[in-house]
């Protein structure tokens, strides 16, 4: 990586990171709630992850294996969490 | 990546930065916390109207302002690797305080946070939401405790010039480990204290 890929990677995750606190905030007046912002939520947290992950953790020029199991993970603990909001909707 | 203009296609690494033990000790703490996140998603199944309700009594803006400090303590430690493998160990250095420095201001958040709940009489036996909200956060304040011991003790190394280029080994290993401390509140964040 180098600087000013690190530093746009950085700017993204900013970006996100408000993307999240105004679904929180702001959410219910733009009409994203329930299983919507659960959804969004989730896509924002593994963009994300994923970002700190290949470029942070320098994972992207590593080979897939590495690259799948964090990858794996962000994917598996969304699919648990979506998992148990669906379950709490019955 | 450095580029490597000898070399027409480098291939992907058959191992990522830092030494292989870190990176199976960086996998059991993503495993741990796995399984913490998908307690708390299933004991909010079975808990759905006190977890939406005591959600709303956590504060959003201190979860956020955490969140931005650990990224940009991400970012600061990724920067002192990329300074220190183009040789510019001052540099170097002076990010990885920046890094100690998001570190503690987390800490201090953090703090703040605890000490308005355990002062409002909230404990782990107040309900299941916050026994759920303080040991799960706690545990992650535990390992930024850790990983702060571990980026002082990158700091004082790479002061005094221990790593370089072909030297990497333990700064990118202690640097794996924090950006796993970030990896794991940016899905804490919006699990805990957004998602209802």
């Amino acid at each position: 990586m180098n600087t000013r890929q690190l530093n746009f990677v950085w700017v993204v995750l900013m970006l996100a990171t408000l993307a999240t606190y105004a679904i929180g905030e702001v959410g219910a007046q733009l009409g994203i709630v329930g299983p919507l912002a659960m959804t969004a939520l989730l896509v924002i947290s593994f963009i994300k992850g994923r970002l700190v992950a290949l470029d942070f953790m320098g994972l992207r020029g590593v080979k897939f294996f590495w690259r799948g199991l964090l990858i794996g993970w962000l994917l598996l603990v969304s699919a648990l969490i979506a998992l148990a909001y669906w379950i709490a909707l019955k | 990546m450095e580029n490597h203009p000898d070399t027409v296609h480098p291939g992907p690494a058959a191992a990522p930065p830092g030494d292989l033990a870190i990176w199976f000790f960086i996998l059991a703490e993503l495993l741990a916390f796995g399984v913490f996140f998908a307690a708390y998603a299933f004991g909010r199944a079975h808990n759905v109207a006190l977890f939406n309700e005591m959600q709303q009594t956590l504060d959003r803006q201190a979860g956020a302002f955490n969140t931005v400090l650990l990224i940009t303590g991400s970012w600061c430690v990724a920067r002192a690797v990329e300074a220190v493998e183009r040789s510019r160990s001052a540099t170097g250095a002076r990010w990885l305080a920046a890094g100690i420095a998001c570190g503690g201001g987390f800490l201090v958040v953090k703090g703040f946070e605890y000490a308005a709940k355990f002062g409002a009489g909230i404990n782990l036996s107040t309900n299941t939401f916050y026994m759920f909200y303080l040991s799960l956060t706690f545990f992650h304040f535990m390992h930024v405790i850790l990983g702060m011991v571990i980026l002082v003790a990158l700091w004082w190394k790479t002061r005094q010039g221990a790593y370089g280029p072909g030297n990497m080994n333990g700064i990118e290993s202690g640097a794996a480990y924090w950006h796993m401390v970030d990896l794991v509140w940016i899905v804490l964040f919006p699990l805990v204290y957004v998602m209802h």
